[in-house]
């Protein structure tokens, strides 16, 4: 780990003539095209030089995982560092050097159920940028109802024989390995027969097939497994379960926060760190003086920022001590803001936005893949389910 | 700076001696009773608020005051608006403290101790809009003869003092040539109306014919009125919000309640999926309120100066909230809730007055667009 100082200042400063020194100046463009995101593994071909060498000199400094242990290939930041190291990024237009479900997903649930020896090995993987994860969660018959997954892991003494498939596995043609929810237990209540294991996608049996999506794109995929082998210790004797045999509930859940409040947080996709007024003065000054579509911004511009303040506090409420089910309300909110984001920029731009590939970029594939985000990682009714169950206690009959 | 947005332990010990002494001494009941009796509120309770060090909780320690900054005043407000509590709390504490202090008036301790209440006379129209003001201050000497009418000035009727939004200068709809003058409200040619307001509180509507004021008695500079209002409007105004963030929580509770113990069909109703999501849904609203009321106290104790824009989001998004919460709490209540002998209309109607205070949503919402470049 670098040493960039104590003084957040000093820090501030030290940081950002790090990110000058090692983010070519030809990465640090904005709006950046969607297709410019780093998300590293052994298939991933970067799109140039720059782009590997950024990810790189971030990785060996642990820089892809700011707040994750040394040990563990982070770098160890506090949370007043690694909002500076954000906040930095942004001021300087340089994308985050690595994204990944492995960093977003995987990596916190390993931090709080894995076993060191199960850190040492996975982490470092992937804040080097070096395995690409996926996340085997849903299946065709279990999609809200995740607990009711039926892919299949018997125990065959020295190893799981895995048989079942998966649906909506992000990149997962794309993906070196994944973490997946198999039953392990069939007789057991649908909770607590499942455990949570990590195979490897190169193993005999394992097949992937893109599904094209409204948007045009197909970045989820159907994963089928086919008695595929996965041993129960690996060469170095690591179990492939991450926490308890049968417990790979709990584990899902813990999983399903983080996942629920990256989503909620939302990338505003092509509006990136633009403002709403600034993408709105780029086009036809004449649209806000529609009186319905400008009455629409700025209801918008309203909720956005009170719906950013709530991030916020709920950031500060997580430092002392958790946000528990609350974090669906985040989930809720955020992603049903971004819906209507997205429905606004399509009025505003009006024909001129109807294109795959028109004057405004992938407009168009953007709002489609918005009208996911209150449907993946738990959809807005599950939200409300868990907020009126967990959170106002309302009865069950 | 940056401040959490967490409460200290201080403020959490604020709201809960708050809520304790409110629940005695200010319960839902006693503004059912002040209605009924046709009392604007309670002098004595205001007494006691003031014995808590309320009253000063914008004031210096000089003037007797506990200078805790504009987000304990917050939850101050947020605490009464939870039981519905009636005073003059944010018009005096709040609104004058702040502008009085901002133009260095000796009569600071006079709020701190409680000993006077201040009403803002501003709105002339059914909407607010301070640069529109009209009524005239024609000099004469050193002194001011301020003739013209000034409509919605909650504690209107009752308080002791006036801010009194006059034209100087100018013309109507112009922000230079406002003068704000601090006058005692029992004055030669003042005409009190009281309004007979949904909410039950006091707000009057006031006529000058020719009432007397001296140059003495100008808060801030002469023809520059809103910029001593400026932040005293931005604290009433968050004031405001915070008062809907507590209604609406109290609303809120109620409902959630009764969701929890009203059975029909065999079951309770809050077991119906249609009726939690709702819940689900104002509760989620409800946390966004909250986020954008305890932002605009943050910002405006560390840059007050700078506080449009946090002041309007949270104004703008409480008064939604609130209007959501009890159309909701009337509506899942059913029949019960359209009674009078039920508290959730008194909900209902505060929540519309406070709507309309010193800003209405259409109001705030221009202000951000404006401060956002929509």
């Amino acid at each position: 780990m670098l040493e960039f100082g104590d003084d957040p200042e000093v820090f501030r400063s030290n940081v950002s003539t790090w990110i000058e020194d090692n983010c070519a100046e030809a990465l640090r463009v904005i709006p950046r095209d969607m297709r410019e995101i780093c998300w590293g593994g052994k298939r991933f071909a970067f799109s140039s030089d720059a782009q590997r060498d950024w990810m790189q000199a971030a990785a060996a400094h642990g820089l892809t995982a700011p707040r994750w242990p040394v040990d563990y290939g982070g770098a160890g930041l506090t949370r007043t560092q690694e909002k500076i190291w954000r906040e930095e990024l942004a001021r300087l237009n340089a994308p985050t050097p690595l994204e990944s479900f492995g960093l977003w997903m995987l990596g916190p649930a390993l931090l709080a159920f894995g076993t060191h020896e199960q850190k040492l090995h996975y982490l470092p993987q992937i804040t080097r940028g070096e395995i690409r994860w996926c996340q085997g969660y849903s299946e065709p018959g279990a999609g809200s109802d995740l607990a009711s997954v039926q892919t299949r892991a018997e125990d065959k003494g020295d190893h799981w024989l895995v048989n079942g498939s998966k649906i909506w596995t992000s990149y997962a043609d794309q993906a070196d390995w994944i973490f997946a929810l198999v039953r392990t237990d069939r007789e057991a209540p649908k909770h607590r027969g499942i455990s949570f294991l990590l195979i490897d996608m190169d193993s005999p049996g394992v097949t992937t097939r893109p599904i094209r999506l409204i948007s045009g794109a197909s970045p989820f995929c159907e994963t089928f497994f086919d008695n595929v082998i996965v041993p129960k210790q690996d060469p170095a004797g690591l179990s492939r379960i991450v926490g308890e045999e049968n417990r790979g509930w709990d584990v899902a859940k813990h999983l399903l926060t983080h996942e629920r409040e990256m989503i909620g947080s939302g990338a505003q996709g092509l509006l990136g760190t633009r403002s709403l007024a600034t993408f709105l003065a780029d086009l036809d000054p004449e649209i806000l003086q529609d009186p319905v579509l400008r009455a629409r911004a700025v209801a918008l511009e309203v909720d956005s920022l009170a719906t950013e303040m709530t991030l916020e506090r709920y950031k500060d409420m997580a430092k002392q001590g958790g946000v528990g089910h609350a974090s669906a309300m985040l989930k809720y909110a955020g992603t049903e803001l971004n819906k209507r984001r997205y429905e606004l920029l399509m009025s505003a731009t009006g024909s001129d936005g109807l294109d795959w590939d028109g004057p405004h970029g992938a407009l168009a594939s953007e709002w489609l893949r918005t009208k996911a985000n209150s449907i993946e990682g738990g959809t807005s009714e599950v939200m409300l389910d868990i907020l009126a169950k967990r959170v106002l206690e309302l009865p069950s009959q | 700076m940056t401040l959490s947005l967490v409460p200290t332990e201080d403020e959490i010990l604020l709201r809960d001696a708050a809520r304790s002494f409110l629940a005695e001494a200010s319960p839902v009941s006693s503004l059912r009773s002040n209605r009924d009796s046709g009392k604007p509120y309670d002098t004595g309770f205001y007494r006691e608020m003031a014995q808590l060090g309320w009253t000063g909780v914008l004031l210096p320690e000089e003037a007797g005051g506990a200078d805790m900054g504009h987000r304990a005043a917050g939850i101050l407000a947020e605490e009464m608006g939870e039981v519905l509590a009636a005073s003059p709390f944010l018009s005096t504490a709040v609104i004058a403290a702040t502008a009085l202090r901002q133009a260095g008036s000796d009569r600071l301790a006079d709020i701190a101790e409680g000993r006077v209440t201040y009403a803002l006379a501003i709105d002339e129209r059914s909407k607010f809009s301070p640069e529109g003001s009209a009524l005239e201050a024609v000099r004469q000497g050193n002194t001011y003869r301020l003739s013209g009418r000034k409509c919605f000035v909650a504690e209107g009727s009752s308080a002791d003092r006036l801010l009194v939004l006059a034209r100087t200068s100018g013309a109507a709809g112009e922000a230079q040539g406002l003068t704000l003058f601090d006058i005692d409200a029992a004055r030669a040619g003042l005409a009190r109306q009281r309004r007979n307001t949904v909410d039950s509180r006091d707000h009057a509507t006031l006529i000058f014919d020719q009432v007397e004021a001296t140059g003495g008695e100008i808060l801030g500079e002469i023809d520059n009125g809103l910029a001593t209002l400026h932040t005293a409007l931005n604290a009433g105004q968050a004031g405001m919000a915070a008062e809907l963030l507590g209604l609406t929580s109290g609303a809120f509770a109620m409902t959630a309640g009764y969701l929890r113990e009203r059975r029909q069909f065999g079951r309770t109703i809050g077991s119906f999926q249609a009726l939690q999501h709702r819940a689900a849904h104002l509760w989620t609203q409800i946390e966004i309120t909250a986020s954008a009321v305890a932002n605009a106290g943050r910002v405006l104790d560390t840059s007050p100066g700078a506080a449009d824009l946090a002041v309007s989001v949270a104004k703008a998004h409480a008064t939604q909230t609130a209007q959501l919460a009890v159309r909701e709490g009337v509506q899942m209540h059913g029949g019960i809730g359209m009674t009078d002998e039920f508290d959730m209309g008194f909900y209902m109607k505060r929540a519309r007055v406070g709507a309309e205070w010193l800003g209405d949503y259409g109001y705030h919402a221009a202000r951000v667009a404006a401060a956002r470049g929509i």
